[in-house]
């Protein structure tokens, strides 16, 4: 088959023009909104919101409307709530973290989970639907979808231009940016928000167990691989476009479905980049030792 | 949380119904076990890693599902061996969030890849399997399997119960513990091991992704309320068996409410509940002790001046001399 009818077969349903459209849209802001998690140690706060807006989801398709707006609503909403509690900065910052607060994490998972739960099996005869919200599909991207994604993702990369170089300094040294008289809460806030959009976003393409694949894998693969941050939001936005590409594409010819490539590409990619980072790195002691060597 | 005194006949006849009667022996084995462990599992920071198990878990039963085999196969050959290997390669809180998040939505992404080969090898196999995995059935198990897994949780808590003491010491203060001989490199990974085994017990009943209900809410609500580390151990089970017995009664009371959602619903609430009177309980429990530590002011100044945000971390020894 030559790459041209493969192209032709690839979007002969106008399904796959939807679900390329959002991948495209969600691949370039997660991308970049990723990036800034990374840097900032709040992966698990953007697992959290993707988990909180699958009951979202599940509410809006058992009030029979539109699922794109229950991840949207649901989102934002759980990040202005994390974004005013106390330490808001701090929530899912590192591994574990103190037990209190983690356990907390922990059982509002859990408790968003059994709410999706509990409005699919209101919602009865949604078995298949139940997989979609949670793990992704390619089939079940609707133009209206499309367009909601596009607003949102241009809305969110503007207000992120906007704020990306207070962002930046208050990710790297807070004390210092706020001594410099920059409103350090307040931005965490609008990035809180801005992490929800993208977690709203990268759920209608992963389903919301899955958005580390989108939202994590490919931004921490280029923090492994450059440490300038315009590069290395570029190459996150890169890496983002070539596994919703391939994932997508895949999952169209293979009987296996996107969450399981889009995850195994993403994971593929980490790896590489983790394997180039420590090569790199043993490399760079090397030669330390030799030029020591040399002096001495 | 208890039927009002007029329904107790109501009471012994939901009883008297053999699916209650099996989701309530297997729930009440199963809460005390994951309130029990899930009590080191927050004390030791590894809610993550715990988070972690319970999706390796979705994907070691859907494997076996779609290998033929017995899905207690699966579950327990997937937590165990991983929850070992994250102890013992991974370290305590030296993998970081993203190597953790990134592997572990990697796993489940291969659970979906296992559910596809499942459903479109069987006929029989539509989604129904799948939602029990994830989101577990506890109303309709069988007594083979409810007795099962009852032997399974005490045989569980035993082992949990014969590690307790050092594992608490090596918890508080791994230096100390190792000085004194606890073998803390073995018993980290053991432990890790054990959390897997609880995963895949639990996730039988509530299921892979409700695993967290039984073990986070209930041993960080107990925390809210005692600072006494034997205190809350043994007050996390209670708390993680009373969320089962709520739930199961919520939901034979108002059927269209799935019990998975009330299971977890009342473990919620009880934290909720448990952070709303925490301080209040905690100034309750320190007065009798202040009362009683002026009235021998010859106590030495260092135990008076304790106060209670350090007593927490200290190990169960000083405990007991400075109460």
């Amino acid at each position: 088959m030559s790459p041209t009818s493969l192209l032709e077969d690839l979007f002969a349903y106008p399904f796959m023009v939807n679900a390329f459209q959002a991948g495209t849209i969600v691949a370039v802001a997660a991308g970049a909104i990723g990036w800034f998690m990374v840097q900032r140690r709040q992966s698990f706060a953007g697992h959290t919101l993707a988990v909180i807006g699958f009951p979202g989801a599940a509410a809006a398709t058992w009030l029979g409307s539109n699922p794109a707006v229950g991840y949207f609503v649901a989102c934002i909403g759980g990040a202005l709530i994390i974004a005013a509690l106390p330490h808001a900065g701090h929530i899912g910052g590192e591994t574990g973290g103190v037990g209190e607060e983690s356990a907390v994490i922990g059982t509002v998972q859990a408790f968003a989970l059994a709410a999706g739960f509990l409005f699919v099996s209101l919602y009865q005869g949604f078995l298949s639907g139940l997989n979609n919200l949670l793990f992704g599909t390619i089939t079940g991207v609707t133009t209206s979808q499309v367009q909601m994604l596009a607003v949102a993702g241009i809305a969110s990369l503007t207000l992120l231009a906007v704020i990306a170089r207070p962002l930046l300094f208050a990710t790297i040294d807070p004390a210092v940016a706020a001594s410099r008289g920059i409103p350090v809460r307040a931005v965490s806030g609008a990035f809180l928000v801005l992490l929800g959009v993208a977690a709203a976003g990268t759920s209608q393409v992963t389903g919301s167990l899955l958005v580390f694949a989108l939202l994590v894998a490919p931004a921490a693969t280029a923090v492994r691989l450059t440490a300038r941050p315009d590069l290395g939001i570029a190459l996150s936005v890169a890496i983002a476009l070539m596994v919703t590409w391939a994932g997508e594409a895949i999952a169209y010819f293979s009987p296996y479905p996107i969450g399981f490539w889009v995850t195994s590409i993403a994971f593929a990619a980490f790896l590489a980049a983790s394997a180039v980072s420590a090569l790199r790195e043993r490399r760079g002691r090397r030669r330390q030792r030799r030029t020591k060597e040399a002096v001495a | 949380m208890t039927a009002p005194a007029a329904s107790v006949p109501a009471a012994a006849w939901i009883l008297s119904q053999p699916y209650m009667q099996n989701a309530f022996l297997a729930g009440t084995a199963v809460a005390l076990l994951a309130g029990l462990v899930g009590y080191f599992v927050v004390l030791r920071g590894q809610v993550f890693a715990g988070d972690a198990l319970s999706h390796a878990a979705y994907t070691g039963a859907l494997a076996a599902l779609a290998a033929g085999v017995d899905i207690r196969l699966g579950l327990f050959a997937a937590t165990v061996g991983i929850g070992f290997a994250l102890g013992f390669f991974g370290g305590r809180g030296a993998a970081d969030d993203v190597v953790i998040g990134t592997t572990f939505s990697w796993i489940l992404g291969l659970g979906v890849f296992f559910l596809s080969i499942f459903t479109s090898n069987s006929a029989t196999g539509n989604g129904a399997a799948n939602v029990r995995v994830l989101f577990g059935s506890i109303l309709g198990i069988s007594t083979a399997t409810a007795q099962a897994e009852a032997w399974t949780a005490a045989g569980l808590i035993l082992v949990l119960l014969a590690i307790a003491r050092p594992l608490l010491y090596a918890s508080i203060d791994p230096a100390g513990a190792a000085a004194r001989g606890v073998p803390v490199r073995i018993l980290g990974p053991f432990f890790l091991a054990l959390v897997g085994a609880v995963a895949a017990t639990a996730s039988q009943l509530v299921g892979a992704l409700l695993v967290f209900g039984l073990l986070a809410a209930p041993p960080a609500a107990a925390r809210r309320l005692t600072s006494r580390p034997w205190t809350a151990f043994w007050l996390a089970g209670a708390f993680a068996v009373a969320a089962v017995w709520a739930g199961l009664l919520a939901t034979y009371y108002v059927p269209v409410l799935p019990a998975s959602f009330t299971l977890v619903a009342a473990a919620t609430v009880e934290y909720a509940a448990a952070a709303a009177a925490g301080p209040l309980v905690r100034a309750a429990a320190r007065r009798p002790a202040r009362a009683a530590r002026q009235s021998e002011s010859l106590a030495p100044a260092k135990i008076r001046g304790s106060d209670p945000v350090t007593r927490r971390d200290r190990p169960a020894a000083v405990e007991r001399e400075a109460d």
